[in-house]
């Protein structure tokens, strides 16, 4: 029971049910589809980036809790970070899902570290940033968790 | 089945008595594989203790041996299927390598651009993706019989689509994904009619129908060992003879050939033209004892038991709030697909775990079916033999907790 309440936190049902940034971005001027085929889950991400600064970001798709609350959560932090400081979170995020101690403060990405007791759903956690990467980018064809 | 046979036959699998996060498992993704019972993992055991050669070609004891359980295997599965000839029988490394054999060794040699390969909705990726690699190379065109809300084909619509330019129909037994027992005896009278032959993906239903493919007049038949109770990596194409002399070798090697010279090489008889290389000996002996034991607790025994089941977990599912039954046809497999409003199948999964119950989330290589209902993903329970009415309750127990946690 515990270790599943670690996965499942309010907090990330909070995301689930009313995730932040869902919607389009007409004036985007990055954007990456991405694509689990595991469990057929599809997202869109779209950025505006300007001066190598994330000014917005907003996704949408339909996911399990974890990839929709971890879209949700990292377009909340991607809002005013440079793309190497967007990298950065990426690798910082990845340690921690993968059960390493992240080489930076995660901020409330941190609500996210139960999935490492989940190795079947690591792939659900990253599905946005690997969109991000893609995006980032600017990379038309779907990028794939496999 | 009585509770005592139940009990008995549940002993005869030694992982059903193992824990899963603290919990006894319940294993419900029986659609994915199926458990070994004792007498399976006995077989290869034994294989390997006490017969292991290569087959086909030593003179020495042992080899002999190892070529008579291979063989008689063969023969089992010919009596399981109820084929005319044993040579009508090619080992596989399952049903996905059976269809990818028909495909590239009849398709090859027998289609034309303009031709038509006739497959349903509801068919399994590995029913659908040999045919397209074959129509990109021959030119042949795929066409698609639709399904309908409930899961089954659209009446009428096989009959539409069947012409004089229809070469091969693709259909499963039993659908995967949605459990539809599709008529295939009805299905195959009437692409005979226009002359077309018809590939049945068994791959569901073996373990849960009685299948007879004389009586069924089908052309070719391929299951997988590893539903059956049997283990994986083996598997068996059926194909009537005549249609198996006339189709080229699939791949080249030792054992399917007669004669070899840098100038020509003749192909070995049938059934070894198919079967190029050292094959799965101890997979196919296992196998063959899978049958044994399926035959022995009796397939109209299984399926009742099963269909009880089934029915036991639809009373529940429809008074379940916010639970979509996906495939509601009233000829069904064991197999309940299901979403609940609200709450990603893979979130179910991963909740129904931590409680011990083992089900499928996902496409279930079906993703043209997902498409049809809309969905990226449903929730499967599936039943074996061994699954037990408690387990359809904790199945549900499971559940509650899900809406529990989701919904508040």
């Amino acid at each position: 029971m515990s270790d599943l309440r670690d996965l499942y936190q309010e907090v990330i049902f909070d995301h689930n049910r009313h995730p932040h940034n869902f919607g389009p971005l007409p004036h985007a001027n990055r954007h990456a589809d991405g694509f689990n085929p595991l469990c057929g889950d599809r997202l869109t991400l779209r950025l505006l980036v300007e001066n190598g600064v994330i000014q917005e970001a907003r996704f949408e798709g339909a996911g399990c809790a974890i990839s929709t609350a971890s879209a949700s959560l990292m377009t909340d932090a991607l809002k005013g970070k440079t793309e190497a400081e967007a990298h950065q979170l990426f690798a910082g995020f990845h340690q921690m899902v993968m059960g390493e101690p992240p080489a930076i403060d995660l901020g409330k990405l941190a609500v996210l570290a139960g999935v490492q007791e989940f190795p079947a759903r690591v792939k659900c956690a990253t599905l946005a940033w690997h969109t991000l990467t893609a995006a980032l980018k600017n990379e038309t064809t779907a990028v794939s968790t496999e | 089945m009585n509770e005592h046979s139940l009990a008995d036959w549940r002993a005869q699998f030694p992982i059903l008595s193992r824990q899963v996060h603290g919990k006894p498992l319940v294993y419900l993704d029986n659609a994915a594989t199926t458990q070994k019972p004792q007498a399976v993992l006995q077989a290869e055991r034994y294989y390997y203790e006490q017969l292991n050669a290569n087959i086909h070609r030593g003179v020495h004891a042992l080899s002999q041996e190892a070529t008579d359980a291979f063989e008689l295997a063969r023969d089992k599965i010919q009596h399981f299927l109820h084929a005319a000839h044993r040579e009508e029988i090619i080992f596989t490394r399952g049903a996905t390598e059976s269809i990818n054999l028909v495909a590239h060794s009849w398709g090859r040699s027998h289609l034309q651009p303009g031709d038509e390969i006739l497959l349903t909705e509801m068919e399994h990726h590995a029913n659908i993706v040999p045919w397209q690699i074959l129509c990109e190379a021959t030119g042949a065109q795929l066409k698609v019989v639709p399904i309908d809300a409930r899961g089954g084909l659209v009446a009428g619509a096989l009959q539409s689509l069947l012409t004089h330019k229809t070469k091969l129909v693709g259909v499963t037994h039993v659908s995967n994904a949605l459990g539809t027992i599709n008529p295939v005896a009805e299905i195959i009278r009437q692409a005979h009619a226009v002359g077309a032959l018809v590939l049945v993906d068994g791959a569901q239903a073996v373990a849960h129908l009685a299948v007879d493919v004389q009586a069924l007049d089908c052309d070719f038949y391929v299951f997988s060992s590893h539903k059956l109770y049997g283990p994986t990596g083996i598997g068996a194409l059926y194909g009537k003879r005549s249609l198996l002399q006339d189709m080229p070798p699939y791949q080249g090697g030792g054992d399917m050939i007669s004669q070899v010279t840098f100038a020509k090489t003749t192909y070995n008889q049938l059934p070894y033209k198919f079967e190029a290389g050292t094959p799965h000996i101890a997979g196919a002996v296992g196998l063959g004892a899978a049958i044994d034991f399926v035959q022995a607790v009796g397939l109209e025994r299984i399926a009742a038991h099963e269909e009880h089941l089934l029915s036991y977990a639809t009373e529940q599912a429809l008074q379940f709030d916010g639970l979509t039954l996906i495939g509601t046809m009233p000829e069904k497999a064991g197999i309940l697909s299901f979403v609940l409003k609200g709450v990603h199948p893979h979130d179910i999964g991963t909740i129904l775990d931590n409680e011990g119950v083992a089900i499928r989330t996902g496409h279930h290589c079906a993703m043209p079916v997902m498409d049809h209902y809309d969905l990226a993903a449903t929730a499967r329970a599936s039943f074996a033999l061994y699954n037990t009415p408690e387990e359809v309750d904790a199945l549900f127990h499971g559940l509650r907790r899900v809406q529990k946690l989701f919904l508040g």
